[in-house]
C-alpha cells in the first residue's frame, strides 16, 4: 500500500500521486477495456433478464420477474422443474467430468514425473499436443469412433450393451466420454506441475515412521499436490458446466445442458430475456460453487492460475 | 582531521514498518576512507540503514548526508553511492562485461574509457577471462566478484555492501574477506559493510557499530569494542563473556573491592570507566581467554577462585573449559602451547585466576 | 526419481491412446474415399486437393488468421501493460479490480458470449445499426485475451528479484532506463508466452466467435461446427487434419524453443 509520501519500491521514490499516474498509464487501458467489454455486458444481461420478450424476438420493458419465476418452474403450462433440472444436470456434468478427469490425471501426472529426464519432455509434449488441438475437432471425431460401423460399437454390441446398427451416440455416456477426453489435458498440466515439485523425502519419512502405502499417499503425497489439483479441477469444472458443443454433438436433442438451453433461447427461440436469466443463474451458481470450494480447500488454486 | 567532511552522516534516523521501529533515532558519522561495519543479528536494522543511505529506502524522520550534502531529496540513481547486494543482483540477460559497464554507460562515459576502466577493475578482482560469460554460468564466488566490480568501477564516494559473503562457503569467505580488505585499502573508498558475523567484522573493519533492535548499542574500533564492551549484549555478541554480579565493598579512585558469588574480587577501572562503575551493584564481565587455570596449590593471591572442571572441549589449537564455582559457571580458554594433556581433567578441582584488569564493568 | 511401475505404464499408455483416439481417427478418415462420410471405403488424397478449391474454407482460414493476429497484437500490448502495472503500482480499489481480471478465466464461455451479443445489440441500437462481423469478434477475443496475457506477464514479474531493478537504479539508471534496459528484457519471455497463449485461444475459439460473428466473418471453428452438424464429410476431416498438424508443429516448436540453453562451464 502506498504511504502518504515518498514510498520506495524497487529503488524508486514514489508518492501516492506517482503511483496513481503510473497506474493510469499501465493498468488503465486494460482495466478500461475489460470493464467496458466484459463487465458492462455482464451487467447488461443481468438487466435484460428482467425485461420482457418482444413479439418478434426483441426485448423491452416492462421489467418483470417472469423470467426467473419461469426458470424456477412456474411456466405457462403449470409447474415444471425443467430448468432447475437442466442446471442440476449441468453441475453434475461439470463435477462428473472433473471427477473422472481427476482419476485419470493422477496416474498420468505421476507417470510423466516418474520418467527419466530424457523422456520427460516428450511425455509432457504428448499431453500438450491434444491440449493445444482444437476442442471442436477432438469432439466431433467421437462421432466417427462411436458410429455404428466402428469397432468400438461392434464391441459394445458383442457385450450386449446396445443393438446392432445403432451408434453409441447420442447418449449420456458419449457426452461423458467426449468431455473427459477433451478436458483431461486441462487437469493433467496443472496437476503435473505440482507433482513434479513433490518432496519425496516426506513420503520416505512417513514410510520410515511405519505408514503403509495408502497412508503415505494420503498424508504425505496428496497434500503436496493439492494446489495443482485444485487449479486443474477449477479449470475443468467451469467450462464443463457451461459446455454446449459437446452435449450438442454427442448428446443431440435428448440431453439439454445449461449451455444448450442458453444457446436455444438466444439463437432459436430468440427469447433473450429468458436466456439471460438462465445465463445469469448459471453463472451465479458456478461462482458460488467455486467460492464454496475455495473456502474448503484454501486459496492456493488461484495462485497457480 | 576534524575539519574533513565525513563521508556519511546520519542524524536521528527513524524508519517504521507499521508499528515496528526498524531504526530508532540512529546517529552515526562515517569518515572518509574508513571500513565501517554495521554488525548485528537479523532484524536489528543494519540492512535498513544501509538501504536508506543508498537511496533504496526513505526514512520517516531524520537526515542523511553524503559528503556533506543533504541526500534526502536525491533519488538512488543520482547518489554517488553504489551497492553490492546480498543476492548479487547481476543482470541475467547481460554478459559480465556489460554488467560491469552498466553504470558507466548510464553516465554516458566514452566507449574507450569504459573499456579501459572495466578491464582495470576486472583485473583488480581477478575475473579478467570471464568477460563474455553470463551470470548463470558463474560460480558463487565469481558472481560476488562481478557484483563488486560492477559497483567499484563507478568510483563511488561510498560503497555499500550488504552481507556480500553470506552465501559462500567458509574457506572462500575467509579468502574474500582478506581480498575485500586489501581492495578497500588500495582504492581508498569508504566502505559500509553489513554483516551478522562478528569475526568478519573484527577482521575487516576500522570501526564497528554493533546494532540491536534499531539502535546502535556501541560503536568503536574493533579492539576497543572487544576489550571494552559496555553492555551484556555487546559482550556476548562479540566473542563470549563470563558474567559475574558484584556488590561494592570498598572503593578507590581507580579500583574497587567487590563481593561476588565467587568471593572477593579486586576490579581495576582502566582509562574510561563507565558510569555504572559509580554504582554499588554492577555486573562484571571477563573474557574466557583472560581466565587462567592454575593447579590447586597455586591458590595464593588475589582474585583466585576454586572451581571444578565440568567440561573439556578440545578444538585443536585451543582447549575450552566449562568450570563451576558453586552456582557460578565460568568458561576459560587456553591455547594448547604444550602437546598432550594440559593437566586438567573433567571432574577435577582447580583454581582460576581472574586478573583485576580483565574484569570489566558493564553498563547494564 | 522413482521408477515407474508396470501397472502405471499400462494405465498411462491406455490414457494416452484415449487422448489421441479422436486425433488419430480424424487423420485416418481424412483419407477415406467414401464421399459422404461413413464407413471406410478405400484410400484417397483427393479431399486435400479439393480443399484448395473451396473458397469458403479458404475465406474461413483467412478470417481466422487475421482475427487471431490482430486480436493478439492488441491484447498483448494492453495485457502486458496491465500485468506490469498491477505488479508494481498501487491505486485505490486495486484489489477489487485485480479480481476483475480473473472473470474471463472463471466464467463459462457461453455466458461471456451471450453477454457480448447482447452488448453489441445494445450498442447498435444506441449508436446506429452495424453489422456483426470481424470487428465485433476481434473486440470479443481481445476481451478474453487480455487477462490471460496480464496473468502470465504479472507472474513473470512477481518472480523477478526486486534487487535487480534496485541495482539498476543504484548504478545510475532512471526509471525509464531501468524499464527498457533491465525490466523489459527480463519480462520479454513472459510477454511472448502470453502472446502465444492469446494467439492459440483466438485460433481455437468457437463459442464466443459463434455468438459474435456476422455475415462473411466465418472462422474455421465455426465452419467446422456448421459442417459437422450436417454430417461429417471427409473434406472436413482433411481440413481438421491440417489444423491438427499445425497444432502439432506449433506445440513442438514452442516446446523446443523453451528448452533452456545449456550453460557452458561455471
Amino acid at each position: 500500500m502506498a504511504k502518504k509520501k515518498g514510498e520506495v519500491k524497487f529503488g524508486e521514490q514514489l508518492t501516492v500521486g506517482g503511483h496513481l499516474s503510473r497506474s493510469v498509464v499501465t493498468s488503465g487501458p486494460g482495466i478500461f477495456w475489460v470493464t467496458v467489454f466484459l463487465l458492462v455486458p455482464l451487467v447488461w444481461i443481468g438487466v435484460v433478464s428482467f425485461l420482457t420478450r418482444g413479439e418478434v424476438g426483441g426485448y423491452g420493458k416492462p421489467f418483470t420477474f417472469e423470467n426467473y419465476t419461469r426458470f424456477a418452474g412456474f411456466g405457462f403450462f403449470g409447474f415444471d422443474l425443467l430448468y432447475p433440472q437442466i442446471i442440476f444436470r449441468s453441475l453434475v456434468l461439470g463435477a462428473g467430468t472433473a471427477g473422472f478427469c481427476m482419476l485419470a490425471a493422477l496416474p498420468l501426472a505421476f507417470f510423466i514425473a516418474g520418467m527419466p529426464a530424457r523422456y520427460k519432455n516428450t511425455a509432457l509434449t504428448l499431453v500438450l499436443i491434444p491440449f493445444w488441438t482444437n476442442l471442436l475437432i477432438r469432439t466431433y471425431a467421437w462421432q466417427i469412433i462411436l458410429a455404428p460401423e466402428s469397432p468400438i460399437t461392434h464391441l459394445a454390441v458383442a457385450l450386449g450393451l446396445t443393438t446392432a446398427g445403432s451408434p453409441l451416440y447420442p447418449s449420456a455416456m458419449a457426452i461423458y466420454i467426449g468431455m473427459v477426453c477433451d478436458y483431461l489435458p486441462f487437469l493433467v498440466l496443472p496437476l503435473y506441475s505440482s507433482v513434479e515439485k513433490i518432496d519425496w523425502s516426506i513420503a520416505e519419512a512417513a514410510s520410515d515412521l511405519g505408514a503403509d502405502k495408502l497412508r503415505v499417499f494420503w498424508h504425505a503425497i496428496l497434500p503436496q499436490v493439492t494446489p495443482g489439483l485444485v487449479a486443474g479441477i477449477v479449470l475443468v469444472f467451469i467450462p464443463a458446466t457451461g459446455q454446449f458443443v459437446i452435449p450438442d454433438l454427442l448428446g443431440g436433442a435428448k440431453t439439454v445442458m445449461m449451455g444448450n438451453a442458453i444457446q436455444q433461447q438466444f439463437l432459436q427461440s430468440r427469447d433473450w430475456p429468458f436466456g439471460s436469466a438462465i445465463a445469469f443463474i448459471g453463472m451465479g451458481i458456478v461462482l458460488v460453487g467455486l467460492w464454496v470450494y475455495a473456502r474448503f480447500s484454501g486459496e492456493k488454486g488461484g495462485e497457480l492460475l | 582531521m576534524a575539519s574533513e567532511i565525513p563521508a556519511i552522516e546520519v542524524e536521528n534516523l527513524v524508519r517504521r514498518f507499521g508499528d515496528v521501529e526498524a531504526l530508532s533515532h540512529v546517529n552515526v558519522t562515517i569518515r572518509k576512507g574508513e571500513f565501517f561495519s554495521l554488525l548485528g543479528p537479523s532484524g536489528c536494522g543494519k540492512t535498513t540503514l544501509l538501504r536508506i543511505v543508498g537511496g533504496l529506502d526513505m526514512p520517516d524522520e531524520g537526515i542523511v548526508r553524503i559528503g556533506g550534502t543533504d541526500a534526502r531529496e536525491i533519488p538512488a540513481h543520482k547518489r554517488p553511492v553504489n551497492t553490492v547486494f546480498q543476492s548479487y543482483a547481476l543482470f541475467p540477460h547481460l554478459t559480465v562485461y556489460d554488467n560491469i559497464a552498466f553504470g558507466l554507460r548510464m553516465k554516458k562515459v566514452a566507449k574507450p574509457e569504459i573499456s579501459e576502466r572495466v578491464k582495470k577493475v576486472m583485473d583488480l578482482v581477478e575475473i579478467t577471462p570471464l568477460g563474455n560469460r553470463k551470470p548463470a554460468q558463474l560460480s558463487g564466488g565469481q558472481k560476488q566478484r562481478v557484483a563488486l566490480a560492477r559497483a567499484v568501477v563507478n568510483e563511488p564516494q561510498v560503497l555499500l555492501l550488504d552481507e556480500p559473503l553470506g552465501a559462500l562457503d567458509l574457506k572462500l569467505r575467509k579468502q574474500l574477506q582478506v581480498e575485500l580488505l586489501q581492495l578497500q585499502r588500495r582504492l581508498k573508498i569508504t566502505f559500509i559493510y553489513v554483516t551478522h558475523d562478528q569475526e568478519e567484522a573484527l577482521v575487516m573493519s576500522d570501526r564497528i557499530a554493533v546494532m540491536r533492535a534499531g539502535k546502535i548499542e556501541q560503536m568503536g574500533e574493533a579492539e576497543s569494542l572487544y576489550e571494552h564492551p559496555h553492555t551484556r549484549y555487546v559482550s556476548q555478541f562479540l566473542g563470549s563473556c563470563n558474567l559475574i554480579d558484584g556488590t561494592v565493598k570498598r572503593r578507590g579512585p581507580k579500583e574497587a573491592i567487590v563481593d561476588s558469588i565467587v568471593g572477593e574480587l579486586r576490579v581495576e577501572f582502566g582509562q574510561n570507566p563507565p558510569a555504572a562503575a559509580q554504582r554499588d551493584k554492577f555486573t562484571l564481565a571477563i573474557r574466557p581467554e583472560k581466565v587462567t587455570l592454575c593447579r590447586l596449590d597455586e591458590s595464593a593471591g588475589e582474585n583466585r577462585v576454586k572451581v571444578r572442571v565440568d567440561e573439556l572441549i578440545y578444538i585443536g589449537s585451543e582447549t575450552h573449559y566449562v568450570l563451576r564455582a558453586g552456582e557460578q559457571r565460568l568458561t576459560a580458554e587456553a591455547m594448547n602451547v604444550k602437546v598432550g594433556s594440559q593437566g586438567f581433567d573433567i571432574g577435577q578441582e582447580a583454581i582460576v585466576y581472574l586478573p583485576a584488569a580483565g574484569l570489566l564493568v558493564l553498563d547494564d | 526419481m522413482r521408477r515407474v511401475s508396470l501397472p502405471l505404464w499400462l494405465i498411462s499408455g491406455l490414457l494416452y491412446i484415449f487422448m489421441y483416439a479422436p486425433i488419430a481417427v480424424v487423420i485416418v478418415f481424412s483419407f477415406n474415399s467414401a464421399k459422404h462420410g461413413g464407413p471406410w471405403m478405400g484410400f484417397t488424397t483427393q479431399w486435400y486437393g479439393k480443399l484448395l478449391d473451396s473458397s469458403d474454407k479458404i475465406a474461413a482460414t483467412e478470417n481466422t488468421i487475421i482475427l487471431a493476429v490482430v486480436s493478439t497484437a492488441i491484447a498483448t500490448v494492453l495485457g502486458t501493460l496491465l500485468g506490469y502495472g498491477l505488479s508494481r503500482y498501487w491505486f485505490p480499489g486495486k484489489k477489487l479490480f485485480s479480481l476483475l481480471m480473473y472473470i474471463p478465466v472463471v466464467i463459462p464461455d457461453i455466458v461471456m458470449a451471450v453477454a457480448m451479443l447482447a452488448f453489441f445489440d445494445l450498442v447498435s441500437s444506441l449508436l446506429g445499426w452495424f453489422n456483426m462481423g470481424l470487428t465485433t469478434m476481434t473486440i470479443a477475443h481481445i476481451t478474453f485475451q487480455i487477462p490471460f496475457v496480464a496473468i502470465v506477464v504479472r507472474s513473470r514479474l512477481v518472480g523477478m528479484d526486486p534487487a535487480i531493478e534496485e541495482a539498476a537504479h543504484d548504478l545510475g539508471a532512471s526509471t525509464w532506463q531501468t524499464f527498457w534496459g533491465v525490466t523489459f528484457p527480463l519480462m520479454l519471455p513472459g510477454v511472448l508466452a502470453g502472446a502465444m497463449l492469446a494467439f492459440t485461444l483466438s485460433l481455437d475459439d468457437f463459442v464466443v466467435s459463434f455468438f459474435t460473428t456476422g455475415p462473411g466473418a466465418t472462422t474455421l471453428p465455426i465452419l467446422i461446427y456448421s459442417s459437422v452438424k450436417r454430417g461429417i464429410t471427409p473434406d472436413i476431416n482433411a481440413l481438421s487434419t491440417l489444423i491438427v498438424l499445425a497444432s502439432v508443429v506449433g506445440t513442438v516448436g514452442v516446446t523446443l524453443l523453451q528448452r533452456p540453453r545449456q550453460p557452458s562451464g561455471g
